[in-house]
């Protein structure tokens, strides 16, 4: 109980610290609105977050785009896909037909989020999720089943928001020398691009993400392990 | 968010961030500390936001919004690569905490 007491004590410490520092008058600074507002006539698009995450701040949305891909390959390199991902439909007729009414529903707020994200709050992430979130639906319903996924297009649909990013970040480096420096005027339609990719992998990878290993049936290992 | 309430939602976020790491140190099932580490996620981005909000003017600072969007897609697939590995570690040892949590 001690080791407990003193656990609690030490992070309570670290969480009046933490308040502290960001508390303390002074440590406040003027934030980068000033050089984020003026900047976006310029970056394509007009919803300020979207300008940080896809031209300001681009390098670092590539390479959480690279981590998405890189969670996938090794959940999926962990452990073949558990028996429950093959229901079937008959099991929950309620909610496949559920998932079958919202699925349209589901596809059209992806794209509204998508478009709307150059204007207004969304954008690729947003969309993406909603995308995996009826991925994960038509997964519990057993309108997804694993023994008959076609596993080469789910492969495809998780590498394509990657592949369009580097392609799109080499071909702006090609034209105009910086990397993810898109042309000048153009920045809106390379950034709808590259979210309109993102968006597929996005929504493949939490559906990946949710079927918990890779599809199909692995020869059992000698020495136990799983099925 | 409406100006003064700023220290509000830090002390809330350290709060959040302490008593996740707590949670992370203390709990030996794995689940549980996936939850503790999502705890503490959460309450990083809520003193990110806060911080975006304590900038003068209207609008709020967007670059640790961006932050704070990048930090969710990152953290929902750390906990999915944590539940893929404590599964792993169930098939294996047939617990669900490592060998040198077990009590």
């Amino acid at each position: 109980m001690i080791s407990t007491l003193l656990t609690t004590l030490l992070c309570a410490v670290l969480g009046a610290t933490i308040a502290l520092a960001v508390l303390a008058p002074g440590s406040g600074s003027r934030g980068l609105t000033q050089e984020s507002l003026d900047a976006l006539a310029a970056s394509g698009v007009s919803n300020p977050v979207t300008a940080v995450l896809l031209n300001y701040r681009g390098y670092d949305t590539l390479l959480e785009i690279a981590v998405l891909l890189l969670a996938v390959v090794t959940v999926w390199g962990l452990r073949v896909a558990p028996a429950r991902g093959d229901r079937g439909e008959t099991d929950r007729p309620l909610l496949a037909s559920l998932v079958r009414l919202v699925a349209p529903v589901a596809v059209t707020v992806a794209g509204y989020f998508l478009w709307i994200g150059s204007f207004a709050p969304g954008g690729a992430f947003q969309a993406g999720a909603v995308l995996g979130g009826l991925g994960v639906l038509a997964l519990l319903a057993g309108l997804v089943r694993v023994a008959t996924l076609d596993v080469a297009a789910v492969r495809v649909a998780l590498a394509f928001g990657l592949l369009v990013f580097v392609a799109a970040s080499t071909a702006a480096m090609v034209r105009t020398g910086g990397l993810l420096a898109y042309p000048p005027g153009e920045g809106g339609t390379w950034i709808l691009l590259i979210e309109a990719a993102a968006t597929v992998s996005i929504g493949a990878t939490l559906a990946a993400l949710f079927l918990g290993g890779r599809p199909g049936a692995c020869p059992p290992r000698e020495g136990g392990g799983d099925a | 968010m409406p100006d003064g309430n700023v220290e509000t939602y830090v002390l809330g976020g350290a709060a959040l961030f302490a008593l996740g790491l707590r949670g992370l140190l203390i709990h030996a099932h794995l689940v549980r500390k996936a939850v503790a580490l999502n705890v503490m996620g959460a309450g990083v981005f809520l003193v990110l936001v806060a911080l975006a909000a304590r900038t003068p003017g209207a609008l709020p600072d967007p670059v640790p919004h961006a932050m704070v969007l990048t930090g969710i897609v990152v953290s929902v697939c750390a906990t999915a690569l944590l539940l893929a590995l404590a599964e792993r570690v169930r098939d294996e040892t047939g617990r669900a905490e490592l060998p040198e949590d077990e009590p």
